[in-house]
C-alpha cells in the first residue's frame, strides 16, 4: 500500500493496520522518520518543515520501490505512507513497512525501500528557522547508502 | 510538438511557474535540447538552468538522464536532487 497524504498520521494505528493484515508473516520491520528540530548544517531550530511533491510521479515512484523490493526479498508484504505540506518538528513524516517469513528478510527490504525513497522519491524540503526560509540540500550520504544495494549484495 | 514541462522546488522559483505548455521546434529531441531550448526563453530559465549538475529530469514521472530522447512524452519534469524521508 502505498499513501501519500497532507494530514497527519498515528504510527501506533498504522502498526496496527498493517499486522492486522499481515498476522501470518513470522516478521514485521517498520521504520518512522520523524521530523527533526534542528538545521543539519546550522544546528538552528526549525520552526515549519515544508515537504513538496510531485503528484502523479510520487506514487508511480514509491511503488516501483517497493515492486523491487518484493522482487529481491520475499516479502508478504511492503507499505509506504508520506506526508507532505506543512510539519512541525516531532511529527512524523514518513512510515515503511515490510513482513516476510523471516526478520533477515524484513529488516534488508525496509531498510532498501528507505535508502532509495531518499535518493529516488520526488519530495524536497524546505525549511523555516528563525526568519529564514531554505530549500534542503540532497546529502551525497544518502546516494552512498543507496548505491550499497547496487554494489554489494 | 506539445509538452508538458513542470517544474519543482527551486527551479519553480527560478523560472517562475510551476508548468508550461510548450511547442519546442522539431530540432529538440532530447532533453538537453529541450534544456538549450528553455534557457533561450527568458533570462529566469537561463538563470534556473545554469548550472545541470544540480537538476534532475523526470520523462513522464520516470526518472532519466539529460540525453534521454523525447520522442512524444507528455510530460517532462524538473527539480532538484530529491530530499525526501
Amino acid at each position: 500500500m502505498i499513501r501519500v497524504q497532507k494530514k497527519p498520521f498515528d504510527p501506533g494505528a498504522e502498526t496496527n493496520l498493517f499486522l492486522d493484515r499481515n498476522s501470518n508473516s513470522g516478521g514485521v520491520a517498520s521504520f518512522i522518520g520523524q521530523v527533526r528540530d534542528f538545521q543539519d548544517d546550522t544546528d538552528q531550530k526549525i520552526s515549519v518543515l515544508e515537504l513538496e511533491h510531485y503528484p502523479g510521479m510520487t506514487e508511480k515512484e514509491l511503488g516501483r520501490i517497493c515492486s523491487a523490493a518484493r522482487a529481491r526479498w520475499p516479502l508478504d508484504d511492503a507499505s509506504v505512507i508520506h506526508r507532505y505540506g506543512p510539519m512541525k518538528p516531532g511529527d512524523a513524516i514518513v512510515m515503511v513497512f515490510t513482513a516476510s517469513a523471516h526478520r533477515a528478510d524484513a529488516f534488508a527490504a525496509c531498510e532498501f525501500i528507505m535508502d532509495w525513497l531518499k535518493t529516488q522519491a520526488p519530495f524536497w524540503k524546505r525549511e523555516r528557522a528563525g526568519t529564514d526560509t531554505s530549500w534542503v540540500d540532497a546529502k551525497t550520504s544518502d546516494d552512498d547508502r543507496a548505491s550499497r544495494w547496487t554494489s554489494d549484495d | 510538438m506539445s509538452v508538458t514541462v513542470l517544474y519543482f522546488a527551486w527551479v519553480k522559483e527560478k523560472v517562475g511557474v510551476g508548468l508550461e505548455s510548450l511547442s519546442p521546434p522539431e530540432s529538440v529531441r532530447t532533453v538537453s535540447d529541450l534544456v538549450d531550448w528553455l534557457k533561450l526563453q527568458s533570462p529566469s530559465h537561463a538563470e534556473a538552468f545554469s548550472d545541470l549538475s544540480q537538476i534532475r529530469v523526470a520523462v513522464d514521472q520516470v526518472h532519466g538522464p539529460f540525453d534521454a530522447a523525447i520522442d512524444d512524452a507528455k510530460e517532462i519534469a524538473f527539480f532538484p536532487p530529491v530530499t525526501g524521508g
